[in-house]
């Protein structure tokens, strides 16, 4: 049972890990496959997590959170929408604009509306999103395999961890199944074709950037209050930017982009559990070089070794309608 | 598009990116119930008045001349390196090697060329990478260079907690560098030459970083090798059709911009510190495309623009210590207001602005 509940245990912290990047990398999906780059999952993400935890500290609600964290990250994608899709700004400065912008504002009202240095009080488990127990997980538990695999691995998340699993189908339908999505991607393609359609270029664009701030905004919940019990400055902690990654490795396609956001999310897991231990034949491995493996896969990716990531045609170029 | 003169573009147009920044930081700061003017008093006061504040100012300045000089070589060739962070960082380990190896045995003269040399060549390396993957192999710069600071920071901390940690202390932090390959300090040359400075980290750094703004001018806008990077940014295509060699171009844009963004860290592990610790880029890195932005990607522009974040940065600590409510983050946030104003919104003011002066 041993090796077996370490493995169990480690994908189950895989699954938390992974969360935040599978929200954000959906974010950055929908957002990239209609043209618009988001380098600002991070700040958005780290807005989110600050207005959650302090809605969820005033109100006490684990739900009043939510919708603050949406709105907030809401608000920052709006943004960037007026920037690179209004005025045709360079998507890339907005985005490092905003991040920079979240991680100094995020710390300064975190300061002065609850004088905790940069912290917002921790949030009693009310105001949280508790573990959900599914049914089952205790009547099956000594079912051999597939009971110690519901209890531990399947059962027992936040209901935001199951949000985050639900929303790659969701993407997947909503931009390859439905009118919508058929648009947002000819217009990540070929924006050009889409207008002379009759279809609003900026509208179309603006509703994904949107949607991309509304699963930023759920995912910054889950930091602040699910993963976590409040606010930490500069909580998001370059998971934005790992998302990013995911988004690149997965090459803007949802189901391959969350197994690298799993794989991410199990190399994160098992870099905790191996902190310290001694591995056989090499001793001691720095963690360091487990977390920035992500990195140098995207590198290698990049370089073209393993496939050709093509992004969407017209990312990051504004689109400027002929007169 | 119509153009504005070149006094509106220089001139007014950061201006008005500024105050807008500031007034919105403004709006920020009355809202948290703190009168916005006296916040500037203190900000003002911390950057020039307070003794030793001035040296402070020009440490400060002295790093984001060689980061803000990075990020615009790069720009005149419209590349984007975002890499600054990680060049420095790695900068500083470049640095580090060489001083520790020669600082015991070779003469100040000798070894602080050398470990300045370092620090130059291992930021180079670091932005060569990208600049030849995205020549050669087409890898977006923007996104290699971003990995190349997460794989910078995970190397560098590997390094500073195990094989380069400094014995008997409990911090992750290098052993210290040899006097004899420090850059010497202002305040303590000065009374040498019969001048009393108060004590601050403003090293020699300073006068190099000015040096570096002439040499980039110069190369930028007087030789052949300038010429083609301008030329580059204009028209990639048009600069290949003129017999520009694009691809060796960028590698060679990437790897100065790489080598002036370690040069920061002469001025932080040379001169302030004498020993390397976590992070000590401190996003100054990021801090750098903020003061190319505002500067114009133009050295005189550039060495306003590092000296008003300086201040900035500088003056911005003392906000702790003077309210309570208000700490010094505020900057980052005006930064950023910064970037977005005059990076990404550039084009809200300019079709404004040409109504008015009336230039077609």
């Amino acid at each position: 049972m041993g090796l077996g509940l370490d493995i169990l245990l480690t994908l189950d912290s895989m699954l938390r890990l992974a969360t935040p990047l599978v929200l954000c990398a959906m974010a950055g999906l929908i957002s990239e496959r209609a043209g618009i780059v988001d380098i600002g999952l991070e700040g958005k993400l780290l807005v989110a997590a600050f207005g959650a935890a302090a809605m969820a500290s005033w109100t006490g609600s684990a739900w009043a959170g939510l919708g603050a964290a949406i709105l907030a990250s809401m608000l920052f994608a709006l943004i960037h929408g007026f920037a690179c899709i209004t005025h045709r700004g360079d998507q890339i400065i907005s985005g490092l604009a905003l991040n920079t912008i979240a991680s100094g504002l995020t710390i300064v009202l975190s300061t002065a509306l609850f004088k905790l240095g940069g912290q917002t009080p921790t949030l009693d488990a009310g105001a949280r999103f508790g573990p959900i127990s599914l049914p089952g997980a205790d009547s099956l538990a000594d079912v051999p395999w597939f009971g110690p695999f519901w209890r531990q691995l399947i059962s027992g998340h936040s209901l935001l961890v199951y949000m985050a699993m639900f929303s790659v189908p969701l993407v997947w339908w909503l931009v390859w199944k439905t009118r919508f999505g058929l648009r947002l991607r000819a217009v990540g393609e070929m924006p050009a074709a889409v207008d002379s359609a009759g279809v609003s270029v900026s509208w179309l664009r603006y509703r994904a950037v949107l949607i991309a701030g509304i699963l930023c905004g759920i995912a910054g919940a889950f930091l602040s209050t699910a993963y976590g019990s409040g606010f930490v400055r500069e909580m998001s902690a370059g998971k934005g930017y790992i998302a990013l990654a995911a988004l690149i490795l997965g090459k803007w396609r949802p189901f391959s982009v969350l197994l690298a956001c799993l794989l991410f999310g199990f190399l994160e897991a098992a870099a905790n559990r191996m902190q310290g231990t001694d591995l056989p034949l090499i001793g001691q491995l720095p963690v360091e070089f487990i977390l920035i493996l992500p990195y140098v896969a995207t590198v290698i990716l990049l370089v073209g070794f393993f496939g050709k990531a093509i992004p969407p045609k017209a990312l990051g170029i504004p689109y400027v309608k002929e007169r | 598009m119509t153009k504005l003169p070149a006094w509106a573009e220089f001139g007014l147009i950061p201006l008005i990116n500024l105050a807008l920044a500031f007034g919105i930081a403004g709006i920020v700061i009355a809202l948290l119930g703190v009168n916005p003017f006296a916040a500037m008093k203190v900000i003002i006061e911390g950057a020039f008045v307070d003794d030793g504040a001035l040296g402070y100012t020009l440490f400060y300045t002295t790093s984001l001349i060689f980061t803000g000089l990075a990020v615009a070589v790069a720009f005149q060739a419209r590349l984007f390196n975002i890499g600054g962070e990680g060049q420095a960082y790695i900068g500083g380990l470049g640095a580090l090697l060489v001083a520790v190896t020669v600082g015991s045995w070779l003469p100040a003269i000798a070894s602080i060329p050398l470990a300045i040399l370092g620090a130059a060549g291992f930021g180079a390396l670091w932005a060569f990478v990208p600049g030849w993957l995205q020549a050669y192999r087409g890898s977006h710069i923007v996104i290699t260079t971003i990995m190349f600071n997460f794989i910078a920071s995970g190397i560098m901390v590997a390094l500073l907690s195990g094989p380069l940690m400094r014995a008997g202390q409990p911090n992750p932090e290098s052993a210290l560098i040899a006097d004899s390959a420090r850059l010497p300090l202002i305040h303590e040359i000065a009374p040498h030459l019969g001048l009393h400075v108060a004590r601050s980290p403003l090293n020699l750094a300073f006068p190099l970083a000015l040096i570096a703004c002439v040499v980039v001018w110069a190369l930028i806008w007087r030789t052949r090798w300038g010429y083609a990077l301008r030329a580059m940014g204009h028209s990639e295509d048009a600069a290949e059709y003129a017999g520009i060699k694009v691809r060796r171009l960028i590698v060679s844009a990437m790897a100065l911009s790489g080598m002036l963004a370690g040069l920061m860290a002469i001025n932080v592990i040379l001169g302030a510190q004498g020993k390397v610790t976590l992070a000590f880029p401190a996003g100054f890195g990021v801090t750098g495309i903020a003061v190319a932005l505002m500067g114009r990607s133009h050295p005189l522009g550039i060495l306003l623009a590092a000296f008003l974040f300086g201040a900035l940065v500088q003056g911005g600590t003392e906000l702790d210590f003077e309210f309570p409510t208000i700490t010094r983050e505020m900057v980052l946030l005006i930064q950023g207001l910064i970037i977005l104003f005059s990076g990404a919104l550039t084009f809200m003011f300019v079709p404004m602005l040409s109504r008015i002066l009336g230039r077609h």
